[in-house]
């Protein structure tokens, strides 16, 4: 199936709830709500026309322009976007998905906006989904055990977020 | 040992026994085998036969630091590494050394400023004796650090503790040998005017 019959057939299932889509982009997309990802990703893997039995690998995204004289020519809101790829073996297709979260949850500093997690769908975003958390702080719901998979466990913040602050210490050891 | 000198036959050596315990140590110091990352590979390459660290006594690379004295730090150290060091570097029995192998270790490197997991620098977790600077160092390198650390060495007073010694102490300046026609000043000078003359095109 080419990107835009994928595209079609997702919206003659979901309608009006995917957001946004393009098609023509390299890798075509459809964005949707986070609270729609469970039904639109179990649909897109045992779907018989589709059938995308991996998940490559999600991606956080955080659009931040933190320089304050580029900031009105950034062209974005402030915001979060997270990518899942998936690839389909039968089919010998690939397609994105993308959701757009806001940078915080309640726009309150330190609260992580959520997530539904895909764990018990592909067994690989147990693993992915760790990651994001630890390096972008994005909480995933449902999912099995979620804690830091790279740094130390006891770290403070999401290295990856644009505003992280780099800590002056950790454990008695100089950082800066 | 001025008046002991030359009085007995052939094959009798008079020296310290301070210096003697020194050559002996500096003559087979062991290293730990502890690759942290891509200068792990050079130091490899070291160990191999085409450089072979064993023509300086140091080729028995060791799986625990209970049996090493000599502690390259060959790599990025970040900060959950960095408690694991301390530890291995505590497990060592006295007299130890800590080589800093490539930029990393020595300050950082390349993640100096943006790497928010690396320690800047392996001397903020434990003391080190020499450094080898490098991204990453060549295995000559390697070798002259590891020279560096035999001069430290062979200069220990562990029994006389501070006592001057009698014997001059040899060492190593680092200097590079050059050859003949290179050896002063207006040697060179002819050297490069004859070089010059030598690259000019040819007249038709």
């Amino acid at each position: 199936m080419t990107a835009s019959e994928i595209i079609q057939r997702l919206e003659q299932q979901f309608g009006s709830r995917i957001v946004d889509k393009k098609p023509e982009a390299l890798d075509p997309f459809v964005m949707i709500a986070p609270a729609d990802l469970r039904e639109v990703a179990q649909f897109l893997r045992d779907d018989p026309a589709l059938r995308f039995e991996l998940l490559n690998c999600i991606t956080a995204v955080d659009y931040l322009e933190t320089d304050p004289k580029k900031k009105a020519k950034a062209g974005f809101e402030p915001h979060l976007e997270v990518v899942y790829h998936f690839q389909s073996f039968t089919h010998r297709h690939r397609f994105v998905l993308k959701l757009h979260l806001p940078r915080w949850k309640n726009d309150a500093p330190g609260q992580l906006p959520e997530v539904p997690s895909l764990a018990d769908l592909w067994p690989t975003a147990d693993w992915h989904e760790r990651e994001v958390y630890d390096l972008s702080g994005v909480w995933f719901v449902g999912h099995p055990d979620l804690r830091r998979i790279l740094l130390a466990e006891d770290w403070e913040g999401h290295p990856l977020r644009k505003d992280y602050e780099y800590p002056l210490e950790y454990h008695g050891i100089r950082c800066r | 040992m001025g008046w002991m000198e030359g009085r007995w036959e052939e094959n009798v050596i008079t020296t310290s026994l301070e210096q003697a315990i020194n050559w002996a140590r500096q003559s087979s110091m062991w290293p730990m085998t502890f690759g942290l990352a891509c200068c792990a590979i050079e130091m490899m390459a070291t160990g191999a036969p085409r450089y072979d660290i064993d023509r300086f006594g140091a080729g028995a690379f060791r799986a625990t630091p209970r049996q090493a004295d000599l502690m390259i730090v060959a790599g990025t150290v970040n900060h959950k590494m960095a408690a694991r060091v301390r530890r291995l570097y505590n497990q060592m029995p006295e007299p130890k050394f800590v080589i800093a192998m490539g930029a990393c270790t020595c300050g950082g490197g390349p993640y100096y400023k943006y790497g928010y997991n690396v320690v800047k620098g392996v001397d903020l977790v434990v003391p080190v004796d020499v450094y080898v600077p490098g991204c990453p160092p060549r295995p000559e390198a390697l070798l002259e650090g590891l020279m560096r650390i035999q001069d430290k060495v062979r200069r220990m007073k562990e029994l006389t503790k501070g006592q001057p010694l009698e014997l001059p102490v040899p060492q190593r300046t680092g200097t590079v040998l050059l050859p003949d026609e290179l050896a002063d000043e207006t040697k060179a000078k002819e050297f490069l005017v004859r070089n010059k003359e030598a690259a000019k095109p040819a007249k038709a």
